[in-house]
Order: C-alpha cells, then sequence, then structure tokens
C-alpha cells in the first residue's frame, strides 16, 4: 500500500472512532432533563467497573442502571431522589463523592488534618533550625577573631 | 517535643505501612451489601416457566436465593454446589435468572440440571437493582422471616458453603455453629 493510501485509511479509521462510542437511543422531553440524566450517569460509579462511571461503562448493570436514571427522570423524580434510590441499593459505593457522614469524616477532611499537622511539624522544625543559627552566631567572638574567622573560611 | 518530632514521621510511616498493607489483601470486587437485615424486596414477577411469584410464595423456612444465568462460567462453576444441596434437600434454593434470554435458560438448566425450587426471571435486571446486584454470580442467605442475612458475590464452593454459610445458618436456628471440618 502506497504511503498516501495507508495514510488515508488511517484517517478514515479514526473518523469511525465515535461511531464505536456507546450510545443509549434515550429520549427526553426536554434539554434539561437530558443535561441531569448526564449529570447523574456521571457522578454514579460503575458497581461492576468500579473505576469507571454509569456514562462511561458498558457493563451489564450500568446499563440498567442508565435506564433507570432515565426511567426515574422522565417519572418525575428528583436528583435527590434518584440519589436515594441508588443509595438504598448500592450504598455509598455508587457515590464518587461519598456522603458526609459520621463515619466518612476522616475521608473528607482527613488530608486537611494530615496538611495542618504536616505544617505544624514543618514550623516546629523551622523553629528550631533558626533557633541554633542564632546561637551559632553568638559564640562570643571580639571583631578581630571574626575576621579572622572569615578569612579562615574564605581561603579554600 | 523534639522526642515528637523526630518519631512523628517514623510512626506516620508504619501506620500509614500497616494500611496500605492490609489494603493489598482486600478483595476490592467483593462490595457490602447494603441490604443486610432488610427484608426482601417486594416483588410480584414471574417464574423461568411462566408462574406468577411474589413474596407470599418464598420459602418459609431459611432459604438461599441464587442469581445466575446461562451466560455466566462462574454459574457453571457452582452449580454441583447447589445440586447437592438440593439434592439432599439440606436447604431450599430460589434461583433468580438474571439478564438472560428465557430459552437459553431454560436449555442451560436442561443440560446440567435444575437445583431450583424456581428461578424468578430477571430479564432486564430490574429485580437485580433492588437486590443491590452488580454480576452473576451472588448469593442471598435468607432467614424464614425473609429478612436478608448474608451476600455473597462470586462463585460458592463447597468451601465457601462449609466455612461461611453454615456457621451463619447454625446462628440464624440459634445452634452454636459446629467447628468447620475440612
Amino acid at each position: 500500500m502506497n504511503p498516501l493510501r495507508y495514510l488515508l485509511f488511517l484517517v478514515l479509521l479514526l473518523a469511525a472512532a465515535p461511531g464505536l462510542a456507546q450510545v443509549d437511543a434515550f429520549t427526553f422531553e426536554n434539554d434539561e432533563q437530558q443535561q441531569r440524566f448526564r449529570t447523574l450517569s456521571n457522578e454514579f460509579r460503575c458497581p461492576m467497573c468500579q473505576n469507571a462511571n454509569l456514562t462511561g461503562s458498558t457493563g451489564g448493570v450500568a446499563e440498567d442502571l442508565r435506564r433507570e436514571i432515565h426511567r426515574m427522570i422522565l417519572a418525575g423524580n428528583t436528583d435527590a431522589e434518584i440519589e436515594q434510590f441508588m443509595f438504598e441499593r448500592y450504598g455509598d459505593f455508587i457515590f464518587y463523592l461519598p456522603r458526609l457522614r459520621a463515619d466518612t469524616v476522616l475521608l473528607w477532611f482527613g488530608p486537611l488534618l494530615f496538611l495542618l499537622l504536616g505544617g505544624y511539624i514543618g514550623w516546629r522544625i523551622y523553629r528550631q533550625a533558626s533557633g541554633n543559627q542564632q546561637a551559632a552566631t553568638n559564640v562570643g567572638l571580639d571583631p578581630a577573631e571574626q575576621e579572622r574567622l572569615r578569612r579562615l573560611l574564605d581561603d579554600d | 517535643m523534639k522526642k515528637f518530632i523526630f518519631y512523628a514521621p517514623i510512626a506516620a510511616f508504619f501506620a500509614l505501612a500497616i494500611l496500605l498493607w492490609r489494603g493489598l489483601y482486600l478483595d476490592p470486587t467483593e462490595l457490602p451489601s447494603v441490604l443486610i437485615d432488610k427484608p426482601m424486596p417486594t416483588f410480584a414477577m414471574a417464574t423461568l416457566e411462566g408462574e406468577p411469584v411474589g413474596n407470599a410464595d418464598l420459602p418459609d423456612s431459611i432459604f438461599l436465593l441464587n442469581v445466575w444465568g446461562s451466560y455466566c462460567l462462574p454459574c457453571l462453576v457452582e452449580h454441583p454446589t447447589f445440586m447437592r444441596l438440593s439434592e439432599e434437600g439440606e436447604i431450599p434454593v430460589v434461583g433468580v435468572n438474571y439478564r438472560d434470554r428465557k430459552p437459553l435458560a431454560l436449555d442451560w438448566l436442561d443440560l446440567n440440571g435444575d437445583p431450583f425450587a424456581y428461578s424468578i426471571l430477571d430479564e432486564d435486571g430490574r429485580f437485580g437493582i433492588d437486590l443491590g446486584v452488580y454480576g452473576a454470580p451472588e448469593t442471598f442467605l435468607v432467614d424464614s422471616e425473609g429478612v436478608i442475612r448474608y451476600r455473597h458475590v462470586g462463585v460458592l464452593e463447597e468451601n465457601v458453603w462449609r466455612e461461611v454459610f453454615l456457621p451463619a445458618i447454625a446462628e440464624l436456628r440459634g445452634v452454636p455453629a459446629a467447628p468447620a471440618s475440612r
């Protein structure tokens, strides 16, 4: 195959890629519903594929859950109701952002805690180090001795 | 105070190392079911044979609810366990034929044997959602009141039956669990 035809082949192949993307044939009454569907499918995690959201997963259960979200949106359920529906069946796992509760507080604020702890330790070390420096400059040399020390240090 | 600063990073390192070390041995595919200690979801469906079936038709005793499909290879692996349990009359097993096609499911039972009292037909996976199912095979242990007590994800082999299910059933019956024998 000559290079040009090869290139053409590649371009056509890439152009066809969106055709492979998975498309659900869901219809909505308005754009707002469609937008809500997209947002919700993006924020739920697929229980089977674990590291994909419902939008990105081809798993059977993800397909079912997308259909369920679609049905509930058309039935007039609010986002909070749909989230509750998922939570009652699949638990915290279904959310990429876990709910704020007593047992998830550490998950939410743990990083902040570590930042504060690290900052505190860093500050202590800094203060200690600058304290040492001060002590080092205060060893009680008279100006002549200091001049000699400077010359010795500059020598090499 | 100085000592604290010196030891804090080392202590933090070990705490983190232990945490991550434990994490290595957790199975991320085993999600805790939120339905434990909740009653079976209300359902009015049909069996694989076309008979209507609902909560009232569930066994009065402790039973297993096994989610299966003819496409599911692990289901074939655990199938002998369920055949034995049903042949020996150890515990009733109700099937949920999950996201399958009726003729394929019936063929599968013809070919491999049918250990189920009946199988609830869940072609579109809607019942599976109510059970928090995310893929066959899954097996629920349901008590005589129709309350879900335990959920096992994956293949239920004889050793799982002996080591996990038998003690759990003994506990439900109020009998002290017999030590698992090998």
